[in-house]
């Protein structure tokens, strides 16, 4: 094949006849002058744009921050054959499913009742009888697990009456599980959404399921959108010989084979295995602030022994596995041991390019204080801490870890702030890596600080998801892109030096 | 009737079989088997009618319509999503409107601005907090020329009173403030906030902008919003056809272009869909004559060129001419080589507003075929204008579910898919090439003469990738 130049926007905009284009376009904009820019710009950097930058108090600016629904979707996909259902308007769904496409590069199935003005004023009672018949004939769930949008909330449907009125009019079985949780916008964020269904599936679940102690120990990941970090938990617990459930398990779901076929339901925790999750010996959280209410419900309802750890970093990790071993009984294994010395290896060999390296971090409040061990714990300095859904007791929990570290001394926590903040930050007080979502790219931009990205969503770049971030592997991974990242910097910048060298 | 109509009609039958008596009621009378004369009384299809709850339709909402797609490319706005934070969220910088200018200083297209509504304000009301938020934001960003107030859900069931907020915080801030009332609960998909954000824009902006002179080729250009340039590679055929491009709808968008508008000589509409309404206020009140055009494929846009010119002097007919003269040979190059590696490939399409007609063209110059094409919030005259373009027994598919489109793709066996990012991963499991119709799949342009080899590009690469081939399928 003959080859033809093709431009496509990367290129296409900077030809001459499209700058040309654009400066006559100037005229009918009416913009401000060059120089008016150039000044705005200027004082937007300054300490007192900062000041009137926190002073706001009634408008989020790039937050990092999403609302409860979506954790809801997000946790109740996780179930064997289960279908997240959502009770309000279609437009969210819609959102929720197109954010967790765009993250995953996965299908994502969800469905909506559509309510529109008329549920508004009688209530949305047709809207889930018609909604649980239709879903049930056409996708065949072996669970449907219902959560709500702002506008169901604001009216007031109750669910668990509508439900009940399903079951009585026939419209869906009588044994099928249909769990709920009011989800409302207006309240917390995902990771509260994720926690409010995961109590409500497990709650309506293992109702009348208490029976013979199973031995097995209960995992929850919490809103964790590492699918790598769900395959690598299952991997050491099998190296370790823990007998256990993986609860909301979406592993399969975020990560499925292609194989020529779509399946709607490609995995998901086993329900038989879910509703024994009564019968554990215990319930192990992989995050805090996603699961609060779930693990206060395992705790007091289920008298199960309970423990809450994030295994980012290498002390988290060895917590986890002395942990599990008082839990279990069970040696942690040479191979995990080795695995660890490997993982200590690898930071002690890049320590010296994040050694005394200062950072910037904006994220979901479990990941942020898994990063910010992790970070001390190689001698990098958390300096900028901004957690948009972080409340009180983060800033609490985050500071009380800060304390523990002299690499800890600079730093600060920001909560409910949000990343127009943090560019004021970055400008005032600049540091120099940035770590966060693809959204914080557009600080990287403003302010020139390389940015590593770890969270959610992670939109512009691929497979990032599928790495782990947990247990001694993960944190090769995190090393392997912070350190490097440094280094990919350190090449830009000395491109033109003789500091250009070939080995680091 | 044909023999190609009922085997299609027999075909969705066995498609609507496995929905609930109510349901499939509703469902079959938005599927439909094309007859391109219009004689069939049972090929048409009805639209803009409210999904049946739980089939998993792939629409939005009202807000989607006025803040994704219509205000939210106007660069130098400040677009508020208020209410909670979701909305804003997930709506944040994914349509590739793009713009020139500094984001964060002169223009705020990419950003996420939301009131974030607490309970409190679910209580007590969210307008005094709304009041504070537009000080605070005008503060913060003084070369902002507007403000937009999109609301989400909760706004309009509890209540407020934006527009009397947005009033006194325009008087007080000396830039307009435009309340647009698209909560999502409001219609039956994105289309009505279209029509909501076309009122405001009559409402608060239009006829309010400075245009020095005038001149008798002034044209607007509407509905296009600029997705991976589109607009652009529109504007420079026009300009060079000598066409004076006062106002671009709302891709790149100004406030002062939006408030110009009315002083064009005709308005240009590409999106027909989002912003007909406009058009019709700026016929019926300022006596501006509206052409439709498609500017997807060279042969579609040779006639589109021609329609444009007749509504100018000889100058510009002979201009149009001069431009088709010298594209043609360049258009033809890029047939050349990649109808050959295309040609009688069959596609399937399920869009929004425009494309699912206005990219036929295209895929017949490169010699494919669609075979099924359908609008998620399209309305009848959409649907008339789509008839005559498809084959006889094409399947017509109004607000398809997510069910619908996965049956028809087994039976219909398309080379490719085209749609959005809800249906695009399916797709990819299925092992259909599939390449999104609403956002180029990050690629673009599309239109005019710099989009078409971008065009054809991306549809060969997406048919012919070997990765395809390396699926083992499980029997």
């Amino acid at each position: 094949m003959t080859r033809l130049k093709i431009l496509d926007h990367n290129e296409l905009f900077l030809q001459p006849e499209y700058l040309e284009q654009f400066e006559r376009k100037r005229e009918f904009e009416r913009g401000p002058s060059e120089e008016e820019v150039r000044c705005v710009a200027e004082w937007t950097k300054s300490e007192q744009y900062r000041d009137l930058n926190f002073k706001r108090q009634h408008i989020k600016i790039n937050p990092a921050k999403a609302c409860q629904p979506l954790g809801a979707v997000f946790c109740a996909s996780g179930f064997e054959g289960s279908m997240p259902f959502v009770q309000g308007a279609q437009g969210c769904v819609a959102y929720f499913r197109s954010h967790l496409n765009r993250h995953f590069k996965e299908p994502f199935a969800a469905v909506s009742t559509s309510m529109t003005e008329d549920a508004a004023v009688f209530g949305g009672l047709n809207n889930m009888l018609e909604g649980l018949e239709n879903a049930y004939a056409l996708y065949k769930p072996k669970m449907i697990a219902v959560s709500t949008t702002c506008m169901a909330e604001v009216i007031g449907d109750d669910l668990n009456a509508f439900i009940k009125q399903a079951r009585d009019k026939g419209i869906i079985p009588k044994d099928l599980p249909v769990p709920f949780a009011h989800t409302p916008s207006f309240v917390g964020s995902y990771i509260t959404g994720y926690d409010n269904m995961l109590k409500g599936i497990l709650s309506a679940i293992t109702t009348g399921k208490k029976g013979e102690p199973n031995g097995r120990v209960n995992f929850i990941m919490g809103f964790d959108t590492y699918t790598g970090d769900y395959f690598e938990l299952k991997r050491l617990m099998q190296v370790m010989g823990v007998r256990h459930t993986l609860l909301a398990d979406v592993s399969d779901i975020f990560d499925s084979p292609n194989t020529g076929q779509y399946k709607l339901y490609p995995g998901g925790t086993l329900l038989d295995e879910a509703m024994d999750s009564i019968n554990a010996k215990a319930t192990v959280a992989l995050q805090r602030y996603s699961t609060l209410k779930t693990m206060e419900y395992i705790g007091k309802e289920w008298g199960q022994q309970t423990a809450v750890i994030t295994p980012i970093g290498i002390k988290n990790t060895d917590r986890f596995f002395d942990s599990l071993s008082k839990l279990t009984g069970l040696p942690v294994p040479e191979e995990i041991e080795d695995e660890r010395g490997r993982a200590v290896d690898a930071m002690i060999d890049s320590h010296p390019y994040v050694h005394g390296k200062r950072f910037a971090l904006v994220g979901d409040p479990d990941l942020l204080m898994g990063l910010v061990s992790f970070l001390m714990e190689m001698g990098g300095i958390p300096v900028h801490i901004v957690c948009t859904m972080g409340d009180r007791k983060f800033e609490e929990d985050m500071s009380a870890l800060l304390s523990e570290s002299p690499f800890g001394a600079e730093g600060k926590v920001y909560v409910g702030k949000d990343m127009w903040h943090l560019r004021s930050l970055m400008f005032t007080e600049p540091v120099d890596l940035l770590i966060g979502n693809s959204y914080a790219k557009f600080l990287w931009r403003d302010t020139g600080t390389p940015l590593i990205r770890i969270g959610f969503p992670l939109f512009d770049r691929h497979h990032l998801h599928r790495y782990p971030i947990i247990g001694y592997q993960g944190t090769i991974n995190l090393t392997n892109w912070i350190v490097n990242t440094v280094l990919d910097e350190m090449d830009r910048k000395t491109i033109n030096t003789t500091s250009f060298d070939v080995i680091r | 009737m044909n023999r190609a109509i009922k085997d299609t009609q027999k075909m969705i039958e066995e498609v609507l079989d496995a929905y609930p008596e109510k349901a499939r009621k509703d469902r079959a009378k938005h599927l439909a088997a094309n007859d391109p004369t219009g004689q069939c009384s049972t090929c048409q299809v009805k639209s803009n009618i409210k999904s049946r709850p739980g089939v998993m339709t792939v629409r939005g909402c009202a807000y989607a319509g006025a803040k994704g797609v219509v205000w939210g490319p106007v660069k130098d706005q400040i677009t508020i999503s208020h209410g909670p934070i979701g909305c804003g969220q997930y709506s944040w910088w994914s349509r590739r409107n793009y713009y020139n200018g500094q984001t964060g200083i002169d223009t705020f297209g990419t950003m996420h601005i939301t009131t974030d509504f607490q309970e409190k304000d679910i209580v007590y009301g969210g307008d005094k907090n709304l009041s504070a938020a537009l000080q605070e934001l005008k503060e913060l960003f003084p070369l902002a020329k507007s403000m937009g107030i999109l609301s989400e859900c909760p706004v309009g069931l509890i209540g407020d009173d934006i527009e009397s907020v947005s009033k006194k915080a325009s008087k007080e801030l000396s830039i307009p403030i435009v309340p647009v009332r698209c909560e999502g609960f409001r219609g039956v998909s994105q289309s009505l906030g279209h029509h909501i954000a076309n009122d405001t824009i009559r409402d608060y902006i239009l006829g309010k902008g400075e245009l020095e002179k005038s001149t008798p080729y002034d044209v607007a250009l509407i509905g296009d919003y600029n997705i991976g340039g589109d607009a652009w590679s529109s504007r420079r055929i026009l300009e060079e056809m000598g066409l004076r491009v006062i106002a671009q709808w709302t891709g790149d968008a100004s406030i002062n272009e939006m408030g110009i508008a009315n002083k064009a000589k005709v308005n240009l509409i590409h999106c027909y869909r989002s912003m007909n309404y406009i058009c019709r206020h700026m016929e019926e009140n300022y006596g501006i004559p509206w052409v439709e055009f498609n500017f997807f494929g060279p042969t579609k846009i040779y006639q589109s060129l021609r329609k444009i010119a007749s509504y100018f002097d000889d100058r510009i007919k002979e201009n149009a001419e001069k431009i088709v003269e010298k594209y043609k040979p360049m258009m033809d190059r890029v047939i050349e080589v990649y109808r050959p590696r295309l040609e009688g490939k069959k596609v399937m399409l399920y869009v929004g507003g425009l494309r699912p007609r206005h990219t036929i063209g295209a895929y017949e110059d490169l010699g494919m075929e669609v075979i099924a094409s359908g609008y998620e919030f399209g309305h009848n005259d959409d649907y008339k204008r789509t008839y005559p373009d498809m084959k006889e027994g094409a399947v017509i598919m109004d607000d398809a579910t997510l069910y619908e489109l996965e049956e028809f793709t087994r039976r219909l066996r398309p080379d490719m898919v085209g749609s959005g990012i809800k249906e695009k991963y399916s797709y990819h499991k299925m092992g259909v090439p599939f390449r999104q119709m609403h956002s180029w799949d990050y690629s673009g342009p599309y239109h005019g003469f710099d989009g078409f080899p971008v065009f054809a590009r991306d549809m060969d690469m997406t048919v012919n990738n070997p990765t395809w081939g390396l699926i083992r399928r499980k029997r």
